[in-house]
């Protein structure tokens, strides 16, 4: 019977308990955020695989991509797959490839109503093929969001759901939700919800604009043009 | 070994699997009782009765006559089924079914353990089973033959073992038989006193080689059973059903089939469809698709069930069908050394497939750079997989707008959302010449009022203005 028993420290050793006071474990290695300040107060330290995350910007373009840029250069460039599941606009390769994402691993789904959005994000969750899911749900519904996250428990996707920050008020599924807003030309990250005690202050990332460059490149000017010049 | 399997009342229970009847039921071949259920025999109605006797016991009495197609079918079926416990399955018309085990023992527990699988399996599926084993297929198809469930692991001890069995099992003609009979000989082991040479001239060397082959002492070759591409098995029920859920008990049967025949294929299905036929009306059809493959038979059972839940029977229903067309590869789950190991790496390409089998061809696409410097073509949506160019561009968003939006000047400043705060800029573009899809422009990063980034640029020729490209998000 010795080995049956089951000592408080060894409880505490599962994924899915946690001291109410300290941060879970993940049951799977989390993947680092490129941010030290975000991943020390992330469960695992990083963004969880196996289950959602749920990412609430402010306005769009606020950084929410930038955030995740570290982690999905490093999944593409473990060859795992990156699955967009129906984006706002086109994901533009030459700013992917500078993040140091390999874009040849990432797939784009672009589908024509709501409940093809989420069937294909379930889709791609539960075919255990994907690195991460990126997904861009119109106004999903919590039994929906369930959905998914039972789909993506056990598996190795990280799972992001964009939503609008309204939707911060609503209950979720998610383990994790994550708001966005601008904070003086930093962004300021929010942990709306986490397996772990709450965190009262947002982290503050530094603003990643773009490096300056100020001078003219790029030119082909028509020869007829450069000879009128 | 091998191990027989015989279903010997696999006329009845062909058309009793799926419901019983109320009334006393019999199967009839050339006007006699073949089989009849209990409620029959309660009556006393035996098998090899004129059916006119067996209804002067039981006038309520339903015959049906035997269909042979039918068992046939069924046979198939089961032999699809136990095709998950080994490769080997032969098949022994009209009702029974070979399996050479050796290879597969170990891996099922046991002979013992193995023998109550099969017996289980099959009474889930609605079919009674005997069986019995032996070296060769020969003996151990005799033995079942002869009602005996025994196993012998040995060729020397099959001469003893068969040396009871009656000469019936020998399934020769009626003359022969009769002949046998004249000459005292009732036993395969009083067959095997007579001395050969005699027996081959009186009775033909086949019978000789038969028993050769069962002792093992000739070569029995088995055109092996090979298991269909699809998967289609159906009940027909004796007595119409109108409620729908009442016709889950006869589903499952064939559910179990199916997990069955997955198993033995290693594959699972995403899709199967339950036909349920009527008298006038066009078959009701109920599809159920998965989000993954699987074979699991308590998972399809659940699904069934709620979805004969909500059904309403326009007509009742005497027939029902299953069929699983396209099975996909679906390995078998390890047993891991830890619970915690997750979910095993799916397969990429099927995924690919599901969601353009749904979403179109067009749906699913990867993106590139190309060496250009007109933003709308250095990236660009993309085949998948395809070879990318190390490309090394300026500050570029993550969002490419599909068509760049005019923004508002006000007091020669741009607004979108409020104005605009050119951080970064100008870089000029201007390029494209050769082909009339020339621009000029002149791109800047800018900020919101909300802090957001943006891409805009402002057009060089005709009217000029400022116009949205990107979004860095």
């Amino acid at each position: 019977m010795a080995g049956m028993s089951l000592s408080f420290a060894a409880l505490l050793e599962r994924p899915g308990l946690w001291r109410g006071d300290s941060l879970s474990r993940a049951a799977a290695p989390a993947l680092g955020t490129g941010f030290p300040g975000l991943d020390a107060e992330l469960p695992g330290g990083g963004w969880p695989a196996g289950t959602l995350t749920e990412i609430l910007p402010a306005h769009q373009g606020i950084g929410e991509l930038r955030l995740l840029g570290a982690a999905l250069a490093g999944l593409s460039r473990r060859g795992l797959r990156l699955a967009w599941i129906a984006p706002p606009h086109l994901p533009y390769a030459p700013a992917l490839a500078a993040a140091g994402i390999d874009i040849a691993k990432l797939v784009i789904v672009r589908t024509a109503s709501a409940r093809e959005t989420l069937w294909a994000t379930e889709q791609a969750i539960a075919s255990n093929a994907c690195g991460a899911v990126l997904a861009w749900p119109r106004a999903p519904k919590y039994a929906e969001l369930r959905r998914l996250q039972i789909a993506a428990e056990g598996g190795r996707a990280s799972v992001f759901v964009f939503r609008s920050p309204e939707a911060a008020g609503e209950s979720s599924p998610a383990p994790l939700r994550i708001a966005l807003a601008a904070s003086h030309g930093g962004l300021a990250v929010r942990l709306l919800k986490r397996r772990g005690a709450p965190l009262p202050r947002p982290i503050i990332l530094p603003a990643m604009p773009p490096a300056a460059r100020g001078k003219d490149h790029h030119v082909d000017r028509h020869p007829a043009a450069a000879a009128a010049a | 070994m091998w191990i027989a399997i015989r279903l010997p009342q696999l006329p009845l229970e062909i058309f009793l699997r799926g419901s019983s009847t109320p009334e006393p039921f019999a199967i009839e071949e050339r006007h006699r009782v073949l089989a009849c259920d209990r409620k029959a025999l309660a009556r006393g109605v035996r098998a090899g009765m004129a059916i006119s006797a067996a209804l002067a016991l039981a006038p309520r009495l339903r015959s049906v006559p035997r269909d042979p197609a039918a068992e046939t079918e069924a046979l198939l079926g089961v032999a699809g089924w136990v095709a998950q416990f080994t490769p080997t399955v032969a098949l022994e018309f009209p009702e029974g079914v070979l399996l050479e085990v050796a290879g597969s023992l170990k891996l099922f527990g046991g002979l013992a353990s193995l023998v109550e699988r099969l017996r289980r399996g099959l009474a889930e599926m609605g079919w009674s089973a005997a069986f019995a084993g032996a070296p060769t297929p020969r003996a151990a198809f005799w033995l079942v033959l002869d009602g005996r469930e025994k196993f012998v692991g040995s060729l020397e001890k099959i001469e003893p073992a068969l040396a009871a069995l009656s000469v019936e099992v020998l399934r020769r003609d009626d003359e022969t038989q009769a002949a046998l009979e004249t000459i005292g000989v009732r036993t395969l082991g009083e067959l095997r006193m007579l001395p050969r040479n005699g027996l081959a001239r009186r009775f033909g060397q086949r019978l000789l080689d038969d028993l050769d082959r069962a002792l093992g002492r000739l070569p029995d070759p088995r055109n092996l059973f090979v298991p269909s591409a699809r998967f289609r098995a159906g009940i027909e029920l004796p007595a119409e059903v109108a409620q729908a859920e009442a016709l889950l008990f006869a589903v499952r049967r064939l559910i179990v089939q199916l997990s069955g025949f997955l198993a033995a294929r290693s594959g699972g299905v995403q899709r199967f469809v339950l036909g349920l036929k009527h008298r006038d009306r066009a078959a009701t059809e109920i599809a159920i698709g998965l989000v993954a493959p699987s074979r699991d038979a308590e998972h399809f059972t659940l699904l069934v069930r709620e979805r004969l839940s909500r059904l309403t029977l326009a007509e009742p229903v005497r027939e029902i069908v299953l069929q699983a067309a396209d099975i996909l590869p679906l390995a078998g789950s390890n047993f891991g050394l830890l619970l915690e190991q997750g979910k095993p790496p799916g397969n990429w390409e099927h995924l690919v497939e599901r969601l353009r089998a749904r979403l179109g061809g067009e749906a699913v696409r990867g993106i590139a750079s190309q060496a250009e410097h007109r933003p709308e073509r250095a990236g660009v949506i993309a085949d998948l997989d395809e070879k990318q160019l190390e490309l090394d561009f300026g500050d570029r968003p993550f969002w490419l707008l599909e068509a760049p939006r005019p923004l508002a000047e006000i007091g020669a400043v741009p607004h979108h959302d409020g104005p605009l705060e050119l951080l970064v800029g100008p870089e000029r573009i201007e390029s494209g010449w050769w082909d009339g899809g020339d621009i000029a422009r002149d791109y800047f990063v800018a900020r919101m009022c909300n802090e957001a980034l943006v891409w805009i640029y402002r057009e060089r020729r005709g009217e000029g203005g400022w116009y949205l490209h990107g979004v860095f998000a």
